[in-house]
């Protein structure tokens, strides 16, 4: 069996990704440091969004899906027989871009991973849960009402409720798929706020339409256009200097 | 009109102002050494009066481009040129400044007659002039030819600026009495040789506006 | 086309008052015309020809619900599950299932009934039982219980199902965790339209448990009665005032029953879901 322990970089080569007929990615080679903020953006439909998922395998889950290239995270073959896709999952934590809070308690939220892989002791689930809340930053808000309905939350202390219960499976890498496109400007400060406390121990890979967003927040952008990767490299460089004209144009607005 | 239409207009807008500002600081030189040659008063002290129209043409730009940043929150070569035109105007109010400060010298410079002839600081005046003209034109038209050039053209402003600081030395050791004159040339020279410098400050700011890379010269 | 609009409101709320007024009219008339002839001796007396009885109805009753629904709900739930989590929900397959389900759940009870008695009266010959009854009855309400759970899994946000997936989840647990109990209210709702039509349905039973209104049933192997049988047998034996009796016993029963449901149904969220906001 597979186990992901070491250095959290992720690697694509020669990735090239169809759904039915459609080439929906196109020999892709990227290599996404660790425990940095690195920001996919690109128009609706470039196939950002599908690249970030294969790293936790969501895509097994779609009909008609098939992939070529060697991807690994912290060395491991993440596709390898030897890898169990539960156990990288747990490893590779994913935050949607719509918060979904199972719908049962706060507390049943945070301890849902753990009790998965086996934890039942209260005094363990109680300490894991107070842990990720507050590395969520949520914990003050919500630690006298644990019982309570998740759904009874404001959407931005769900997409924190969220984060917080993927940091209980306690996770190398963080994947989040716009994660605060439904969010209002200070949900937004206090998840992008989080990302800047996450990144000392945890590789993040975001998604983002938000230009100023990935400015703020991420180290590195990479800029995906009709399923290609037309640039990478540093986030100032590509904000400020861009190398690649269609690049210019998309950042710019003055596409189409 | 669409949000991009909006910014490349309000773009174009600040070029244009950028331009007339530019012009204005020509004007200023090429008056300070005309009055210089003509011993005009008059005319030295009304550049003071321009230079009070350059300071608001610097405000009006500046809050221009911070009203941009804030508002479009521009990036690539969007953002460089708006940054390039914030830094920019500082160099050129600073033409203005010097050219004031000629106009100055001609208004308290004392005796009758020049010490020497005014060969070297004419031809530095119109130099000064090219310079600062086409640093902002570089700009102005995307063209980072023509910054080298102003570049380049700063080493003949220095070596014109050493013959008249050798000639003034040389007049002085003749004859103490030339001595009060002598400073003041030796004032004016250095204050074309400063235009010179700034213009190549703008020259390289057009460079960063084109390259993305900001270098020192 | 203001005018239309206002016009058609009316229309609406005329047809919701003949609705309203239809419903309360039933009601109403079968607790005047039944409670006055309800009595201790009625429901639960011992059966004598000039004194009958409804206690052998009010158990092969509650026998058919308990045994259709012990054998139709784990199945019923159990495709659906099957065709919503494993299947490709736009697949040919599902498609079929899906028109089969339909089609069945349209059938007329009485052709239930039919092979209810050729199968278990007939062929197996077990002669009229509660047990054959109560299989044929399973089989009949199957197909609504499958189409409505399929229904409420399928309304369960995806977004629930990845969220779950993404923390290295299996499928199983999944299911059960997180998909059963966010469906739970839909499946409960279909469990008790399924059991009033159990407790209503006369046609399967004539056929497959007799009408025996006079003994209460000692096996599952025995012939019985329903409650909506009494009523039939009553109504054609000159009786209308023990068959309006027993309406009121049947509406009663069915109320109680549906409340069963929906606590049951609350205490499934609760289990699951902790406590309210």
């Amino acid at each position: 069996m597979n186990e992901f322990i070491g250095s959290m970089d992720i690697t694509a080569k020669g990735c090239n990704l169809y759904y039915g007929d459609f080439h929906a990615l196109k020999d892709i080679n990227i290599e996404i440091p660790e425990k940095q903020v690195t920001a996919l953006i690109g128009p609706s439909g470039c196939g950002k969004s599908t690249f970030l998922k294969i790293f936790n395998r969501m895509n097994d889950l779609v009909e008609g899906c098939r992939m070529e290239g060697e991807y690994r995270i912290g060395g491991v073959d993440i596709f390898d027989k030897e890898t169990d896709v539960n156990v990288l999952r747990k490893n590779v934590g994913m935050v949607f871009q719509k918060p979904n809070p199972f719908p049962m308690s706060i507390y049943d939220n945070i301890a849902f991973a753990p009790r998965t892989v086996g934890i039942t002791k209260r005094s363990e689930l109680d300490e894991i849960v107070e842990r990720s809340l507050r590395r969520a930053s949520i914990w003050d808000e919500v630690k006298d009402r644990l019982r309570k309905n998740a759904l009874g939350m404001s959407g931005g202390q769900q997409q924190r409720l969220c984060i917080a219960r993927s940091l209980a499976a306690s996770p190398k890498v963080l994947l989040m798929d716009e994660p605060t496109s439904a969010l209002d400007p200070i949900s937004t400060g206090k998840i992008e706020e989080l990302m800047e406390e996450l990144k000392k121990d945890l590789t993040i890979v975001i998604v983002t339409h938000n230009m100023q967003q990935a400015t703020r927040i991420a180290d590195k952008t990479a800029f995906f256009l009709l399923g290609e990767l037309v640039e990478y490299g540093n986030t100032d460089d590509i904000f400020t200097s861009p190398r690649d004209e269609r690049t210019e144009r998309y950042i710019t607005g003055r596409f189409g | 009109m669409s949000i991009r239409k909006i910014f490349e207009e309000e773009l174009a807008e600040l070029k244009t102002q950028l331009v007339e500002m530019c012009r204005l600081t020509e004007q200023m030189i090429s008056d300070a050494i005309t009055a210089l040659i003509n011993r005009d008063r008059e005319l030295g002290k009304s550049i003071g009066v321009t230079d009070k129209r350059v300071d608001e043409y610097e405000m009006a730009i500046e809050k221009k481009c911070m009203r941009i940043l804030l508002k479009q929150q521009p990036v690539a070569k969007d953002f460089r040129e708006v940054s390039t035109a914030l830094k920019m105007i500082t160099d050129i109010e600073r033409f203005g400044d010097q050219a004031a400060d000629i106009g100055d010298l001609v208004y308290t410079m004392l005796g009758n007659a020049y010490i020497k002839k005014l060969t070297h600081i004419t031809a530095m005046g119109n130099l000064a002039i090219k310079m600062v003209r086409e640093s902002v034109n570089s700009f102005i038209n995307n063209d980072e030819a023509l910054a080298d050039e102003v570049i380049a053209l700063d080493d003949q402003m220095d070596d014109m600026f050493l013959c008249v600081k050798t000639d003034l030395i040389e007049l002085i050791k003749k004859d103490g009495r030339n001595g009060d004159q002598a400073i003041e040339l030796m004032m004016v020279a250095k204050y074309l040789e400063r235009i010179g410098d700034h213009a190549v400050n703008v020259a390289e700011w057009t460079k960063y506006n084109e390259t993305g890379v900001h270098q020192k010269f | 086309m203001r005018k239309l609009y206002s016009a058609l409101k009316y229309v609406c709320i005329a047809c919701l008052a003949i609705s309203l007024i239809a419903l309360v009219a039933v009601v109403a008339y079968v607790l005047i015309n039944g409670i006055g002839n309800l009595s201790f001796n009625l429901v639960f007396g011992e059966y004598k020809p000039d004194a009958p009885t409804l206690l052998p109805a009010l158990v092969g009753t509650l026998e058919l619900v308990a045994i259709a629904a012990i054998i139709a709900v784990p199945i019923g739930i159990a495709s659906a599950i099957f065709l919503v989590e494993y299947t490709n929900n736009k697949g040919k397959f599902v498609k079929i299932v899906g028109i089969a389900t339909e089609t069945l759940a349209g059938i007329p009870s009485i052709v239930y009934g039919l092979f209810g008695y050729l199968i278990f009266v007939v062929a197996f010959g077990w002669g009229y039982s509660l047990l054959g009854g109560a299989i044929t009855l399973a089989i009949m309400i199957l197909p609504t219980i499958v189409r409505s759970t399929q229904e409420s899994l399928l309304s369960v946000q995806g977004g629930l199902r990845e969220g779950a997936y993404a923390l290295g989840t299996s499928k199983v647990r999944t299911i059960f965790k997180i998909v059963l109990p966010s469906a739970a209210g839909g499946i409960v709702t279909a469990i008790i339209l399924a059991i009033g039509r159990v407790v209503s349905e006369s046609a399967v039973l004539i056929l497959t448990i007799g009408m025996v209104v006079n003994k209460v049933p000692e096996t599952l192997m025995a012939p019985g009665t329903s409650l909506a049988l009494d009523i039939y047998y009553f109504a054609n034996h000159g009786r209308p005032d023990e068959a309006a009796a027993t309406a009121v016993v049947l509406l009663i029963l069915v109320m109680l029953l549906n409340l069963l449901a929906g606590w049951i149904g609350n205490l499934i969220k609760k289990s699951t879901y902790g406590d309210a906001k």
